[in-house]
């Protein structure tokens, strides 16, 4: 079992562990922190897939999971935002409370 | 006995030459201003009207002073003025018009003849309540009357034709609420319309043959040597040419307008008008356009006649204008001598006068016929204005068989009748129009081609003294036979009629055989005064027949009716000595009645046939169309509300259902969207998986 094999399988059990963490929590901040653990599974692949892939001098991987990162902060901010306005109105977290956008 | 005419060249218009155009300009504005004023305003009408003629007339006469001066320097003058009215790529269509001895002589007796008319019809319509209308009308007729005068074109000439037409049209059926009138009025304007077809027809021939409709264009006009010869040259079947195909067609618009037979029918009708109308337009100056318009394009009429020692032999055209000419001075003469309407007399009268000129022009050429015209616009108008002052005075009544005595009563509407009666008769030496039948009667005599004119032209004449006489004896001696009591006309009346009558006296003057003025001024060569002229035995024969012609007319006219009718009622002395043939001319040979039975019953039937086609095959077929969208229709509204609809409700129903059932996916549940995003997710991953095996 070469490294790479090892790294994505850490990354795929990570992935299916926010995976499972966002499906299941009620509450709106453990879903983020599921999201979160889902995307760094995601950048953790772009790191084994540079590193082991044919260029490892070129800092390609590395740059799109910096950018990446950069990203999920953003969305992290954002999503705790959102949190905090909705926790405002609703006095709660709880995203099956949070139905007002039913069709 | 018609001379060649010679002109010089063009040389460049003059000044009066240039503003010949004002000539109708004028009248032709002052009838749109009178047409812009209220009923009320007659004085403003008539003083318009007449002094826009006046203006006329003056300018007429400086033309003809022009004319005059440049002939009495040796030199014939021909001014036009041309200019390009449309363009159809290289193709002009051009006007203008032109000053020479014949449009001068005609504008300086139109405008003089006319502004007297107009000044006795301020008399004549005093009391009528369409004052203004009147002579919005009448000065619209002297400006477009004016216009054929001095057309140099064809084509403008035609115009004018067709406008004065029109006011012909709009005079007769003045008082339209006649019902007589009304008729009288579209039996003229479409029975001159039939000749004008054939007219058109000449015109569009003449444009195609010479590319111009110009007369003369120095040296390039369709009467001028060039456009003639090619002409000439073509064929146009029946043994004619070109130019003599024109030349009839021509003659047929002529016809129409100077009331030749068979096309006289509306003339005798147009006496529906009011009497000034009668005058001016169906006496002096409307039907005379016609003998006028021959005049005019007489070069192309007389085109290819050999030359006959100095003299110009006939052709086919000029010899069609002689026949019908000469015929119709018989028949309307006939038919004037049992006619008992004062007017209608007149008219019949005028018809027969007009054929004198149409014969004239044919055997004698411009000088003759245009000679008569003139002569016969001042006398003919003169008797018709009397003819209205006798109407006038004796209250509305035209049945010469219910006046009488009015010699007493109207003295001088009865002088100057009687002067205008003699003219018309033609007695000797005294009376404008013996010298100017004379001249006619001289040409017919002298006519190569056959002597039976001269004949019917002197048995025109008896006839003529005769019912003159006839007339004459009825109206103005015996006993008074009409009802109320007859008075003398205004002032303003007789002034003109007077001044007629000097004319018709005075015109004669200017065209005895000792010093033909006239016949030299028109064609262009000194005048030569020769007294020895009246001593020449050709010339005493003519008079002596002359007086002969006048002495069996008068005389057998006063034997018969002279004094002797004394009781409104009683026969006519000819109707008790020949009942049948009188009532043969009293219904005027049944011209009439003869259009009746052919032409207005072919049209009858004709306009029953498209009626019945309109009705039943047009009719029928439009209905069969509209049943046929009618079902149509209805089919379509069967599909809509059962096919289209039902469907349309249906999918929408379905539509419905499945939205319905796809919203309740939609729970709103964050975690819920993200748990089939997974599954999809999962699914995708593994469909990629088990792919890639």
């Amino acid at each position: 079992m070469n490294p790479l094999a090892g790294y994505l399988l850490v990354a795929a059990l990570l992935f299916a562990i926010g995976l499972a963490g966002a499906l299941t929590r009620r509450n709106a901040i453990l879903v983020l922190i599921g999201i979160e653990l889902m995307l760094n599974a995601a950048n953790l692949n772009l790191i084994a897939f540079w590193r082991y892939g044919p260029h490892p001098e070129a800092l390609t991987g590395m740059m799109f999971a910096i950018f990446s990162i950069a990203v999920a902060a953003a969305e992290a901010a954002v999503g705790l935002g959102l949190v905090i306005s909705i926790h405002r109105h609703a006095k709660t977290t709880d995203l099956d409370a949070m139905n007002r956008m039913k069709g | 006995m018609q001379e060649a005419i010679s002109f010089t060249p063009q040389v460049a218009a003059s000044g009066i030459a240039q503003i010949l155009w004002l000539i109708p300009a004028v009248p032709i504005v002052a009838s749109g201003v009178i047409a812009l004023l209220k009923q009320p305003k007659r004085r403003t009408a008539a003083t318009l009207a007449i002094g826009s003629l006046g203006f006329s007339l003056l300018l007429a006469m400086a033309a003809f002073g022009h004319v005059l001066a440049g002939w009495s320097h040796g030199a014939a003058v021909r001014e036009t003025v041309n200019f390009t009215w449309i363009q159809f790529g290289s193709t002009n269509v051009d006007l203008g018009w032109v000053l020479d001895p014949l449009s001068a002589v005609m504008l300086v007796m139109v405008t003089f003849v006319g502004l007297l008319i107009f000044i006795y019809s301020t008399g004549y319509m005093a009391h009528d309540e369409n004052f203004t209308r009147f002579f919005c009308f009448l000065s619209l007729f002297a400006g477009a009357m004016l216009g054929v005068v001095i057309a140099n074109s064809l084509l403008l000439l035609f115009m004018c034709w067709e406008l004065v037409g029109l006011t012909s049209y709009l005079l007769i059926g003045f008082w339209y609420f006649k019902p007589s009138a009304a008729a009288a009025a579209k039996k003229a304007f479409m029975t001159t319309r039939v000749g004008d077809v054939f007219f058109l027809l000449g015109i569009v021939w003449l444009f195609s043959g010479t590319g111009t409709l110009l007369f003369y264009n120095g040296g390039a006009g369709s009467m001028e040597a060039t456009a003639l010869g090619g002409l000439l040259a073509q064929h146009a079947g029946w043994g004619l040419t070109a130019a003599g195909a024109i030349g009839l067609l021509i003659f047929a618009g002529a016809a129409g307008k100077s009331g030749q037979f068979p096309l006289h029918v509306w003339l005798p009708d147009a006496m529906e008008g009011p009497t000034p109308v009668s005058a001016l337009i169906h006496a002096a100056t409307m039907v005379a356009a016609g003998v006028y318009l021959i005049a005019r394009v007489y070069p192309l009429m007389s085109a290819g006649a050999q030359m006959h020692g100095g003299l110009l032999g006939t052709t086919t055209a000029l010899t069609v204008v002689t026949w019908v000419g000469a015929f119709t001075a018989v028949f309307a003469s006939l038919i004037a001598v049992a006619q008992n309407d004062i007017k209608r007399i007149l008219a019949y009268s005028t018809v027969a006068q007009l054929g004198y000129m149409m014969a004239g022009l044919g055997m004698g050429g411009v000088a003759v016929g245009m000679f008569h015209l003139i002569a016969h616009a001042f006398f003919k108008a003169l008797l018709f204005m009397g003819a209205g002052s006798v109407i006038h005075g004796a209250h509305e009544e035209q049945d010469v068989r219910k006046m009488g005595g009015l010699w007493s009563e109207m003295p001088w509407t009865f002088g100057t009748y009687a002067i205008g009666t003699l003219a018309l008769c033609g007695v000797p030496i005294l009376f404008s129009g013996f010298w100017s039948k004379d001249a006619i009667l001289e040409s017919a005599h002298g006519w190569t081609v056959s002597q039976i004119p001269y004949y019917m032209l002197v048995f025109g004449a008896v006839l003529t003294a005769f019912y003159m006489t006839r007339q004459v004896s009825y109206v103005f001696f015996g006993q008074w036979r009409g009802h109320g009591h007859a008075h003398e006309s205004p002032k303003v009346m007789t002034t003109p009629l007077a001044i007629l009558a000097f004319f018709a006296v005075a015109l004669g003057a200017i065209g005895t055989p000792a010093w033909p003025w006239f016949r030299s001024f028109l064609n262009g060569v000194p005048a030569e005064g020769d007294l020895h002229a009246f001593a020449e035995p050709a010339w005493l024969m003519l008079l002596a027949s002359s007086c002969v012609i006048v002495i069996v007319g008068i005389g057998l006219g006063w034997l018969l009716y002279g004094n002797k009718a004394t009781n409104a009622e009683a026969p006519d002395v000819l109707e008790a000595a020949a009942p049948l043939p009188w009532k043969w001319l009293q219904d005027r040979l049944y011209m009439d009645e003869l259009y009746g039975a052919t032409v207005i019953a072919f049209y009858g039937w004709w306009a029953k046939v498209a009626d019945w086609l309109d009705r039943r095959v047009w009719g029928g077929a439009v209905s069969a169309v509209a049943w046929l969208t009618g079902l149509g229709a209805e089919l379509n509204r069967f599909l809509d509300a059962n096919v289209v609809n039902g469907a349309f409700d249906k999918g929408c129903e379905e539509l419905s259902t499945g939205g319905g059932l796809l919203s309740q996916i939609q729970s709103g549940r964050v975690q819920s969207y993200l748990r089939i995003l997974a599954l999809g997710i999962v699914a995708l991953v593994a469909i990629l998986i088990w792919s890639r095996v």
